[in-house]
């Protein structure tokens, strides 16, 4: 579907909508498509190709909410009852008077500048290509290392594009585009099979990293063997960059709008005060060219601008949208994240561990969880134990536990190292005194 | 099942209304013989026996070993309660059928949310690809398999209406406010899915589907002094409308103002390896994690499980069965066929402490030289069939929970969960513990809660050393997720002991 298509197809449904009894109506057209190649032992393993749309309309019904969808679009008859169920279905539900649409002075009115979010070349790249990329990553380390059970490497991308209309004035339109090549590699540790996988990302085809993939996957798998837990106690953890996300991501919930309004959050009431430590500089910028998170409007159709969210630890804001806003009694900012930047410091991984006595360099999670209304978390770990600066030993099978206000009042350094693949820029972070629990 | 009078299809929005209803769609025209419950299915996915055959031949036509066609029609409906009222409905209508095509362990992939002739042969094409070598397919004659019946049901979602199905979730909110005077928010919502399935594949097989899938459930939020808690209760059953009843919205209601009153005065344990006494029920998550994923056959194929190499070992004690089921009636993680068209069945994972069978689909089945085991899942159309579990549970054993806990002096009970994971090459699996209690010499202690718990498959499985006779299934809503892909499930056990685990806490 082109985006006119789609637009045309999203003001039909908007009309129809409330033609049929709605006062107010949001719809979203989207379309998508995506292939990936996955190869082991030098052959293809899996070849997957998708191609898919679909429509969701958000109706406000004599101050009654629904949302609908379907991808079932083709049959303009059947979209038109779709619809008008949609909104007899929506009158059995209760009013709730804080439902609207945004106030339209909030909303993007276009003419920002291209974000670069999207290649204009998707459909050019040779399907060979694709195939050819994957085999590469594949034959950099098939047959150099003894240890090596299983590689299976891919390359994937995909495009998606979408437009919204808001019936009280909003229209606008996205696309995204991105490459992905992926290896993983089990080695023989004895007992265990230690596995590690290692990725690279690109918006543009012609940035996308394909060499070093699948020797980083082995040798970080290699650096697994013999991995034990050791005894248990406070130490200092460092964690790395492209994992930092994880212990982001509660910190990030806790500012929810709804967790707010919900009372499930550990940051209520806390505006201008001390939550982390004078380390903790984070903002929230959607304008990063072929950031992950960039964009210009949210999804409500919100403008965003580039706002700090921790200054030096202090809280200096949450992310709230038009609905728990009004709950609340605050001016929505948005109620979503764009790029999350943390302020980084001047030493590299490398460097960091070089300054530590004791502590754990955490590779990896597994599983584990956060209690949203109180911050008190607790996640499986492995990594390497440091001592004197340097990396003694593999450890797995511990866990960290602890809450989150002291972990981030904890965070004492920020390396230099962002990793930009991701919405969330993080940089290799370090806390001290955290509860490792092992032996 | 009775499938007779469905001739048509429906949208999510009727199910909302329960009014309107779409008009039949044309009849398709069959010269074929086929019984009346799978030509319903035909006409309701609009394609003739002689269509699936040509997209079939177009799915062989570059050589491949075998394809297969997966139909579906999946509607969505969700009802939500926030702040003492339901204010909010969400519907979803997804459609369209996966085409495979396998080169002995190859697989080529495409899917269509377009179901016609055209739509489909170049979708096969595609998927094709993954053989290159210009073949004659000579289509075989249609095999019809009727599906066995695990979930009969007698109200079908698509035939009530929001105004039937509101009254409960507004009466479990009222339920929890009435039970405790702490309460200060209530979430509660009512998820139901009806799923419409016809598969064909390359060997003539037909079959297909009806799949009803309901989770109803509240989360409490309470308040003692400044402390805030919540916690969360839900059940789920591939049932109809006449499952909700006001004892279900009781029981509910009581179990999460129980559960989240328990949080108020938890601590956390010291940290280390201590025993772990896992409470009959949702602790089935200890074997979904330590080995329902690393017997999944995929793994194994490729040798990247733990347990690549222990087939007919002695894994465990004598007294353990481990089992993974497809036909327990009425539960979230059965299937009247899997996802790959085979029959479901009980599977013996672990038979008197021995390793007895992986978990299998087509692919992994046809490497071993085994009968497929029914856990060929895909979470839609969109997605390709991997090897999932069902309903994995243990089997009552000789002890008694008073034993179990009598033999710890300083260790944790767990019975709350809410999360779990594991690394298949390590084997060191974890479950996230939402409460629980401190067992100090031999007794009942402390209430604790949010705590990680980490061990390792093979020697936790090993460290079993108790089972009790107290074996239960947990229906709750359990989602598994492998490959980017979920899918329902649950899991069950007796109470058990295990010897050592490491336990998330604070250090001294």
């Amino acid at each position: 579907m082109t985006t006119k298509e789609k637009y045309d197809l999203a003001k039909w449904a908007m009309q129809k909508a409330l033609e049929k009894g709605a006062q107010e109506v949001s719809v979203n057209i989207f379309s998508g498509v995506s292939s990936s190649v996955e190869v082991r032992d030098k052959k293809i393993d899996k070849l997957e190709q998708a191609n898919q749309a679909g429509m969701s309309v958000r109706l406000m019904v004599d101050k009654k909410y629904s949302v609908h969808s379907t991808n079932r679009l083709s049959n303009k008859n059947e979209l038109a009852r779709f619809i008008e169920e949609a909104i007899a279905g929506t009158r059995y539900l209760s009013e709730d008077e804080y439902r609207t649409l945004p106030d339209p002075s909030l909303y993007y009115k276009g003419g920002g500048p291209d974000l670069g979010t999207c290649d204009s070349d998707f459909e050019k790249v040779p399907p060979q290509n694709k195939i050819d990329a994957a085999f590469a990553v594949e034959n950099e380390i098939l047959g150099t290392d003894n240890k090596i059970i299983s590689v299976t490497a891919s390359y994937s991308d995909g495009m998606s594009s979408s437009v919204m209309v808001n019936s009280n004035g909003f229209e606008g339109d996205t696309a995204n585009s991105y490459y992905g090549i992926y290896a993983s590699v089990s080695v023989d540790g004895g007992e265990a099979r230690p596995q590690s996988g290692w990725s690279e990302s690109s918006v543009f085809y012609n940035n996308l990293k394909v060499d070093g993939i699948a020797s980083t996957a082995l040798s970080r798998a290699k650096r697994k063997i013999g991995q034990k837990k050791i005894a248990s106690g406070k130490m200092t953890m460092i964690v790395e960059n492209r994992l930092a996300g994880q212990l982001l991501g509660p910190l990030l919930s806790a500012l929810n709008g709804s967790s707010i309004q919900q009372k499930n959050s550990f940051l209520i009431d806390s505006i201008d005060k001390q939550i982390g430590s004078e380390k903790l500089t984070i903002t929230d910028d959607p304008f990063i060219p072929s950031g992950r998170g960039s964009r210009h409007f949210d999804s409500e159709g919100l403008a965003l601008s580039k706002r700090g969210i921790f200054e030096k630890g202090i809280l200096k804001s949450y992310y709230i949208d038009t609905y728990y806003g009004k709950k609340l009694g605050m001016e929505p900012t948005s109620g979503s994240r764009s790029n999350i930047v943390l302020s980084t410091g001047d030493k590299s991984q490398e460097d960091i561990i070089a300054g530590v006595d004791r502590g754990i360099l955490v590779t990896g999670f597994n599983g584990g969880n956060t209690n949203g209304a109180t911050g008190d978390f607790s996640y499986g770990i492995e990594g390497f134990l440091i001592e004197n600066g340097r990396e003694i030993m593999p450890v797995s099978e511990m866990n960290i536990t602890g809450n989150m206000k002291d972990l981030w009042m904890s965070l004492i350094e920020t390396g230099n190292d962002v990793y930009k693949n991701s919405s969330l820029r993080t940089p290799s972070l370090v806390f001290k005194d955290i509860d490792f629990s092992g032996l | 099942m009775n499938f007779s009078r469905r001739n048509f299809i429906k949208t999510g929005g009727a199910a909302l209304s329960g009014a309107i209803i779409l008009p039949p769609f044309l009849k398709s025209c069959s010269n074929i013989q086929l019984n009346p419950d799978v030509k319903n299915y035909l006409e309701h996915f609009e394609v003739s026996a002689e269509t699936l055959q040509k997209v079939i031949a177009a799915a062989m036509s570059k050589g491949g070993s075998y394809a297969d066609l997966f139909f579906e029609h999946k509607i969505s409906n969700r009802l939500g309660l926030e702040d003492g009222k339901v204010n909010r409905a969400y519907s979803n209508i997804d459609y369209g059928v996966g085409i495979r095509v396998l080169n002995g362990e190859q697989t080529g992939f495409a899917y269509s949310e377009a179901i016609t002739s055209e739509a489909m042969i170049k979708a096969a094409k595609m998927a094709a690809s993954i053989a290159n070598e210009a073949k004659n397919y000579r289509p075989v004659d249609i095999n019809e398999k009727q599906p066995q019946s695990y979930y009969n049901i007698s109200r079908e979602w698509e035939d009530v209406s929001v105004e039937e199905k509101l009254p409960f979730v507004q009466k479990i909110n009222d339920r929890v406010f009435e039970l405790d005077e702490k309460v200060i928010k209530v979430n509660a919502f009512l998820n139901d899915e009806t799923s419409y399935v016809l598969f064909y594949n390359s060997e003539g097989r037909l079959t297909y589907d009806y799949r009803p899938l309901v989770s109803f459930g509240v989360v409490s939020v309470m308040q003692r002094g400044s402390q805030i808690e919540n916690n969360y209760s839900a059940r789920s059953f591939r049932k109809g409308f006449e499952w909700l009843d006001d004892a279900l919205v009781d029981e509910l209601a009581r179990e999460t103002v129980d559960r989240t009153n328990l949080l108020f005065d938890a601590t956390k344990p010291r940290a280390g390896e201590m025993p772990v006494v896992m409470g009959a029920g949702g602790s089935g998550i200890l074997l979904h994690e330590a080995i329902g994923h690393t017997f999944e056959a995929d793994f194994n194929r490729k040798g990247e499980s733990i347990f690549s190499d222990k087939m007919g070992k002695k894994i465990a004690k004598d007294f353990i069965n481990i089992i993974d089921d497809g036909t327990l009636i009425n539960n979230r993680g059965s299937l009247n066929i899997d996802d790959e068209g085979n029959d479901v069945e009980k599977t013996y994972l672990v038979k008197d402490g021995v390793l007895n069978s992986y978990i299998h689909d087509r692919i992994s089945a046809s490497h071993y030289g085994v009968k497929p085991t029914g856990n060929g899942r895909r979470e839609s159309f969109r997605y390709i069939p991997l090897p999932r579990m069902r309903s994995t549970y243990m089997e009552a054993g000789p002890h008694s929970k008073e034993d179990l806990l009598s033999n710890v002096d300083y260790g944790v009970y767990v019975d709350n969960f809410s999360n779990g994971q594991v690394k298949i090459g390590a084997g060191d699996f974890t479950f996230f513990v939402k409460s629980g209690y401190l067992i100090e010499k031999g007794k009942l202690s402390r209430p604790i809660k949010d705590i990680n718990i980490i061990g390792n498959g093979p020697q936790a499985l090993a460290d079993i050393t108790m089972a009790a006779d107290d074996y239960l299934i947990d229906n709750g809503t359990w989602m598994c997720g492998k490959g980017g892909q979920s899918v329902p499930v649950t899991c069950g056990l007796p109470s058990v002991l295990v010897k050592k685990l490491t336990v998330g806490g604070t250090n001294a």
